[in-house]
This record gives C-alpha cells, structure tokens and sequence, in this order.
C-alpha cells in the first residue's frame, strides 16, 4: 500500500449515476532518463451533474488528468503507463484514435485556459462552430448553422448572427471565452472539462463566465470537471473537490468539508495561502510632508495613423487627466481591468512612453530628458509581471544584481560582490545561487532575485506591476510577507499595480481604481475595500471569487454590453471626471 | 483597400523611377564603350564621332537621362545597338516564354516544398524528416548550372524522359522549371517545416482536436492555412531570385525568353537591351510582390489595411 491510499478515503463506491470513472490513472513521461511518473494512482468518480474541482498549484497533474480523460496527451512523450478511465461503460484508456475522436467534443467536451489563443485565427467563429456540430452529426452546413446560433445564444454572446461572421481577433477575451464554451456545449457533452477557464480573464468577465458554465451544467444536467489553482473560484463552483499535489492525490472531499475541516497538512496550507478580502488597511499619510511622486493631470495618448498620408485618424487615450501622490514609506496601489491604463502610468513615471502634464519625483518635474532620468532611474525602481523574461538567461543571478551597480558605477568588484551576496541572503537566497544561472530557479526564486537587483541601488520607490500575479498563491504569500518586511525595513514606498482585488486589500496603504485611463476612486485600502462608492469599485469588489463556500453569491449583473473603448476619433477627447470628497481625503468620481 | 492600393501603387512607381536612374547610371558609367562596338575596331574617329552623336551619346549625364525616361513612359525602351529592332518588341517577343517558366517554378517549388515541409513537420526528429532536411539543404546550395545539367544528364540524355531543350510543350517545361524551382524548394521546406511544427504547437490546434475532428481535417483546416500565411510573402520576393536565375537557366536549356536575351546582350554591350530587361525585370518583382501582398491581406483577416 502507498502513503496515498494511506492517507486519503477511498473513492465513493461506483453508484447509479457515476459517468465517468478514473482508476489507479498513472501517467508518465520519457525522459532520457526513463519514465518519469507525473500523475500517480490517482482515483476518483464523477457522477451526472455533479461538479468536480481538480485545486492544486502549477505541477500537480490536474491539467494532465484532463487531457488523459480526452485522450490528447501530448504525444509521444507523455502518455497513461497505467490503471483506467472509465467513462459510462466504455474504457477510455487504449480505445484507439478514432473511436476516441466520436467521443471528443461530443460526449466529452474540454474548455482550455487561454481564450485569445484557443481559436483558429483565420477561420470565421461560425465556421468554427459549424464545424464542431458536423464533425459529430451528419446534419446541412445550414440545420448546423442554427445550431451553432443557439449556442451562440445560451452563452449570452451579444448580436449572435454577427458574431458568426467575425474572426476571432474582432473579439476581446471574455467573449472568446464564451465562442469556446458555446463550443463545448453545443452538442450537450455529458462531461465538461474546464481548464483554468477564467485564469486569463479579467475579474469582472470571470464573474460572467463562472455564472454562466454554472447555469449551463445545472440546464443541460452536464457533469463539470472544473480544474484551478483559485480556491475561491473552488469555493464557489463545487460540489466536491480534489486537491492534488505533485501528481496525486491529496485529499478528496465535499466542498464545504474541506473548507470547514481540511484534515490533511497541504490543504491547509493552501487554504492559508489564499488571500482573504477583508475591509482593508491604512491611513492617509501626512500631507504636510512632500510627497515622493506626484501626477497632476498627466495623460499619455497614442496616436493611429491612416490614410494615403499616414495621418493620424485616432487617438489611444491610455490615460487621462490623472492626478495623485504617493507618499515616501506607503504602498500606493493602482487596481483595474485589463486596459484600464495602470501599467501605462507606470510606463510613464519611468520614462518609457512620453507623456504630457505633470509628473514629479521629489519635486522635480520629469520631462522626457534621458540624461535627467538616469538620475532618476536610481531612485525609481521596477518588479515585472514575468520573472523569467525580465531576467536575462545568458547571465548569472550575481551577474543580473550587481549589473545596476556597475551601470551607475558604484563600489569596486569586490564590494559589489558583497553586496549582492547581502541582498541575496536579505530576500531569502543562498550565498551558492551568485552564480546559477535564471533557468536554475524557481518562478518565486526567480521573482527574489529580481527584488534583489530593484534592491540593488537602494531606491526610494519600487514599481511592481502584476509582480505576484504569476505565481502560486502559497508561493505568491512569502513574496508579498517578503515586500512588506522590505517596505518596514528601508522604508520605501511601492507603487503596486494589480488587478487582483485579494492581493491589493492586503498590502495596499491606500489604492485608486482606474477605468479607462482615469481613477474613478481614491482612498485608505479600509475606505475602498469597506466603503466602496462607486459603482465600478463595488463591482470590481463584489465580482472576486471568495474561498468560502457559505458565502451568498453576489446578485448577477449581466453586462450584454461591449466594453467601451479608450480608442476616440480626432478631437473628440473623453471628459475627465470630477472628484467629490466623500470625506477623509475618499475621492470619488463624480458619476 | 482603395487606399492601401494608391498608397502601393505609387510607391511601386517610385522604387521603379530609382530603377531607372541606377542603371541608367552604372551603364553610363561603364568603361566598356559601346559605340567601340558598333563601330568596330578598324573605324575611324570621325566615323566613332559621328556615331556618337547620331545615338546622343555625346550629351551630358542628366540630358541623356531625361531623354530616356521621356521615351520609357512612353513605352519606347530604345533600339537595339546591333539588332536594329525596337527592344520593347524584342522583349515582347520572348517575356511569354520567361514568365511560363516562372510559373512553372512557381508551382515546383510550392509542391515540392510544401510537400517536403509538412512531411518533415509530421515525423520531426525522426530519419525522414533528416533526410528531407539534408536533401532541402542540398536544394538550397547546389548552383543552378549545375543542378540543370544534372537532370539533362539524368532525365534527358540517360532516361530520354524529356527533351534536351527547346520550348513548345509541356515536356519542354518540366526540366528548366524544376531547375529554377528547385532553389525555392529549400527554403520552402525549411520554412513550411519550421511554420508547420510552430502552428502544431498553438492552443488552437488542441482545440481543434478537443473538437472531435479528424487528424486529416485538423492539419488541412486549421494547421496548413496557419502554417502557410509567412510562406505567401516569400514568393513575391521569389520572382526577384527567379529574375537571376533564368539568364542561367535559358542558356543551359535553350529557353527562349528574356534571360537569354539579356545573356546575348550583355555579351556585346548591348546596352538598351540590357537596360530594357533589368526594367521589366524590376517590374515583374514589383508586382509579384504586390501581388503577394494582397494575397496575404486575403489569407489572413488580422491583417489591417489602413
């Protein structure tokens, strides 16, 4: 017997209403050193109309698990080397290709994580749609077309017969998502394989996407796998969950049992991991001091050209008329939606696009001077989204910190040496990882050493945008402990740029909510998060999945709307909002 | 469209106005004299004067080049030095030939290549797909001259397939066709295999498979017209590799068309010959890749035409 089959229950008996189940399922992958296993005797029953959630971090085999049960193991490395999966009573594992294709998006269907990939760029959505319902039933291009228009339809897809006609780039991500479930349920599949469907989503369309595969498995009485690392998008889906780590098992149980009385040590962790929205933090900072940076009424636009001349026809309005300060010592946060305009102010501060109004740092106006912004560049320092893309892999961890140093020309060889090996040992890494190279690490690793070379010039500001975005959450939690010991420590301030609502209401001294390019609310992270006003804010708040089952469901907005557009004709520039103090420096905009 | 057309139209005029200028230019500035060899070695100068003056030879650089470009738009390429016979009919006479042979390598190429690309894309790693690549890399390298009397030795003399030269039939076609193509087939394969295995890899081919479809229909639905789209825009530049590729290719098989004119004329410095071809020449890679463009325009809807 194995410590899994130890520790865990054992599966539910295979009762009436089981459609699929998966049996000692092992799947390993060849390497050139042998099989290397990396789904381990996992079992499990899925009954008819029941949703599943497979929760676990990045490495534990749930994607794997969904891609055995469709057959669409990456072949020829990766394959099932044993134990079964049944689904009603045919034996899915060894079934060969094509008997396995009538099942595939028929009886069984799958929704993948990145919606503005998953389609077919040069093929019409309805061709797509069209072509998935013939594939499985021998109906006209035009009985097909219908179908494809209902299902267009059950996903609340705005103007159905157009988007039929249009490409997939015509369309933003949310509604990508809902053309590849419509997809999916097109032919009624008894099975639903979700796959981190609303990771790549912004939180608001998450919202949307979540309440729509929830009513759509309840309607059509379709099972759901529902496969996250997000335990409150668990919390809110499923009926049961399976929480896997490293390729097995971890434990298996009702929803609500597990969040109330987890009982094995990794799950715990994890749900301790998660960050809880609570009602948030902080005080305004003393306006008596000068203020580290501030905007006032800064704008970055984009022009588009056209035209036999190359005029310009269009103007981007990334941001619009903003205006705010950040503090020394506080972490300022900016939160919104994809699009919003909140890594382009940090674009701006750091000198990376050019920008018209006011920005200054210490009170020095910043123009778009190169020389002017050396000077600065000490000062000012950034944290991106991908650690493995912002370090370059030809360069040791050493080699990456010490490089600002020698940039700016400070120490002698030896005492950069020392002082790179200072900041490593400060954000938690050995003296021995100086000079491995950034393929060596791990993603948190990765994000350690690049705080360690924004650490390096001892700046005054950190700008992290989507720094924690790419992480596990248990992974996720020590780097934010890790800032905030940070920020006490050298007391710096950070400018955090986020859409995770979570993340921000834990760490944020005082945040602003932009939407299209302008700040719609500002506050103390307590006067956002427990006394939103605007409606956006509200939204944006009540929209984030929470890691308790018990919680009502927040009522549905359902937004047939297309999303506005920062994109604005010539001389047609958008109103700037006016801001109300609602009291105690909350700045709301004006509706 | 209609913009995006204007807007391409007069550049094309402008990259041919430059056309024109330059090699103007270098044959103005070639040592060899052409009125030398029209008037033979034995001539004396009043006869090379006389000449001279008689083809406005004798004019500054900017006049003779005004006078050439006034007549190039009207469609007057100039007379032949040795020939005595308009060079726009001389050129008319043999462009069906050379752009019958285009096509033709056109074709080879695209079917052999492609063919060998996706082949290699489908068994990647394994010993078809390094033999495909090994022969592709041969294509790629091995000098036309060479490659054209290899198939005459092999398809012409030893098999007696097809003829030796000439033109007329299909037959005829086949061998000068394949030896222009054959450099292209390289590329092709190089490029379709390294496309092909980069599309295999995208979301949107698992979903296709998640679709329940065959895996015959994933690859010619939604692999090949993906995998194809950065090959459309190699063909117009084709047509300009072609260009250099036929002056050798028409002489080893006796083609009839505008190489091998302007092979004979640049043997005896016949300069309006070699002017008039270099300009259709630059003509034809201009459309072709023109014509590339729209034709990617319509292969894929991302791109936008402002």
């Amino acid at each position: 017997m194995t410590l899994a089959q130890d520790i865990s229950p054992p599966p539910p008996a295979a009762g009436e209403n089981t459609i699929l189940t998966v049996d000692n399922l092992c799947i390993s992958v060849r390497t050139e050193q042998g099989l290397m296993p990396l789904v381990e005797n996992l079992s499990f029953n899925l009954s008819k109309g029941e949703t599943l959630a497979i929760a676990g971090e990045s490495g534990s085999g749930k994607s794997l698990t969904s891609l055995a049960i469709m057959g669409l193991l990456p072949p020829p490395a990766v394959r099932v080397t044993g134990g079964s999966i049944r689904f009603d009573d045919l034996v899915l594992t060894g079934m060969p290709e094509h008997r396995l294709q009538q099942l595939r998006g028929n009886r069984i269907a799958m929704i993948f994580q990145e919606p503005m990939t998953a389609l077919n760029p040069v093929m019409r959505i309805g061709a797509q749609l069209v072509e998935a319902i013939r594939a499985h039933e021998n109906i006209s291009v035009s009985q097909a077309r219908k179908r494809a228009l209902e299902a267009v339809r059950a996903v609340r897809l705005t103007e159905p017969e157009r988007r039929l006609r249009q490409y997939p780039h015509e369309l933003s991500g949310g509604m990508r998502q809902r053309v590849v479930i419509a997809m999916a349920i097109a032919l009624r599949p008894d099975i639903l394989i979700a796959d981190e469907p609303t990771t790549a989503l912004d939180v608001t369309v998450q919202r949307e996407v979540l309440d729509l595969l929830r009513d759509l498995a309840r309607d059509m009485d379709t099972a759901l796998i529902l496969i996250t690392h997000d335990m409150g998008v668990v919390a809110e889906m499923a009926d049961h969950v399976l929480v896997m780590q490293d390729g097995r098992m971890v434990e298996r149980a009702p929803v609500r049992k597990l969040f109330c009385t987890p009982e094995q040590p990794y799950t715990r962790k994890l749900l301790a991991a998660v960050p809880r929205m609570g009602t948030g933090h902080g005080v305004h900072p003393d306006s008596q001091n000068e203020p580290l940076v501030s905007f006032r009424d800064t704008r970055v636009a984009y022009d588009l050209h056209g035209g036999i001349l190359g005029r310009v026809v269009q103007r981007v309005h990334a941001v619009e008329g903003v205006s705010f300060d950040i503090y020394p010592g506080e972490t300022f946060a900016l939160v919104g939606e994809s699009g919003c305009g909140k890594s382009t102010i940090a674009r701006a501060l750091t000198g990376l696009v050019p920008h018209t109004g006011n920005i200054r740092f210490k009170g020095q106006p910043l123009g778009n001077n190169a020389i002017q912004r050396k000077k600065i560049s000490r000062e000012l320092q950034m944290v991106f989204q991908d650690p493995m893309a912002a370090l370059n892999g030809r360069m040791t961890a050493g080699d990456l910190v010490r490089e600002p140093l020698v940039i700016h020309g400070i120490g002698t060889a030896a005492s950069r040496r020392d002082r790179a090996a200072a900041l490593f040992a400060r954000v938690g890494l050995g003296e021995d990882a100086l000079d491995r190279y950034p393929h060596e690490f791990s993603g948190g690793q990765r994000q350690r050493i690049c705080i360690a070379r924004a650490l390096a010039l001892e700046p005054q500001l950190i700008i992290a945008d989507e720094s924690v975005s790419a992480l596990d959450v248990s992974v996720q939690a020590t780097v934010l402990d890790l800032l905030a010991e940070l920020k006490r420590e050298m007391n710096m301030a950070y400018l955090f740029i986020s859409h995770d609502m979570a993340v921000v209401e834990n760490i944020a001294d005082r945040v602003a909510v932009m939407y299209l390019g302008q700040i719609v609310e500002l506050g103390t992270g307590s006067q956002i998060f427990g006394d939103p006003r605007h409606p956006y804010t509200r939204r944006l708040i009540e929209a984030v999945p929470h890691a308790d089952p018990d919680r009502a469901l927040p009522a549905r907005v359902i937004d047939a709307t297309d999303p506005p557009s920062p994109v604005r004709a010539v001389g047609d520039p958008p109103q700037v909002v006016v801001h109300d103090d609602v009291g105690d420096g909350h700045l709301v905009a004006r509706l | 469209m209609i913009n995006f057309l204007a807007r391409r139209l007069l550049q094309s005029a402008m990259i041919l106005l430059g056309v024109s200028l330059i090699t103007f230019a270098l044959l103005y500035l070639l040592p060899s004299d052409p009125v030398r060899q029209i008037a033979g070695r034995s001539a004396t100068a009043q006869t090379v004067a006389n000449i001279r003056e008689q083809l406005g030879l004798d004019q500054p650089f900017v006049v003779q080049y005004w006078r050439y470009l006034t007549s190039l738009v009207q469609g007057d390429l100039g007379r032949s030095y040795l020939q005595k016979t308009e060079v726009s009919t001389l050129i008319a006479a043999r462009l069906p030939a050379s752009l019958l042979l285009m096509v033709g390598a056109i074709v080879a190429e695209l079917v052999v290549g492609l063919t060998m690309g996706v082949v290699a894309a489908l068994r990647r790693g394994t010993a078809t797909d390094n033999s495909l690549m090994i022969a592709s890399f041969i294509g790629v390298s091995a000098p036309q001259f060479v490659v054209g009397l290899l198939l005459l030795y092999v398809f012409a003399v030893q098999l007696g397939w097809f003829p030796i030269g000439g033109y007329g039939t299909f037959s005829h076609l086949v061998l000068p066709a394949m030896t222009l193509g054959i450099l292209g087939s390289g590329w092709y394969s190089r490029m379709m295999r390294s496309s092909m295995i980069d599309v295999l890899r995208q979301d949107f081919i698992r979903t296709a498979h998640a679709k329940g479809l065959s895996r015959a229909r994933v690859l010619l639905r939604h692999a090949l017209p993906n995998a194809i789209l950065p090959i459309i825009a190699m063909i117009g530049i084709d047509v300009g590799i072609f260009m250099g590729g036929i002056v050798v290719v028409e002489s080893v098989f006796g083609w009839p068309g505008i190489g091998q004119l302007a092979w004979q004329a640049i043997q005896r410095v016949d300069i309006p010959i070699i002017m008039g071809v270099t300009l259709v020449s630059a003509c034809a890679i201009v459309i072709g890749n023109l014509v590339a463009d729209i034709a990617s325009l319509f292969a894929d809807p991302r791109i936008k035409v402002r």
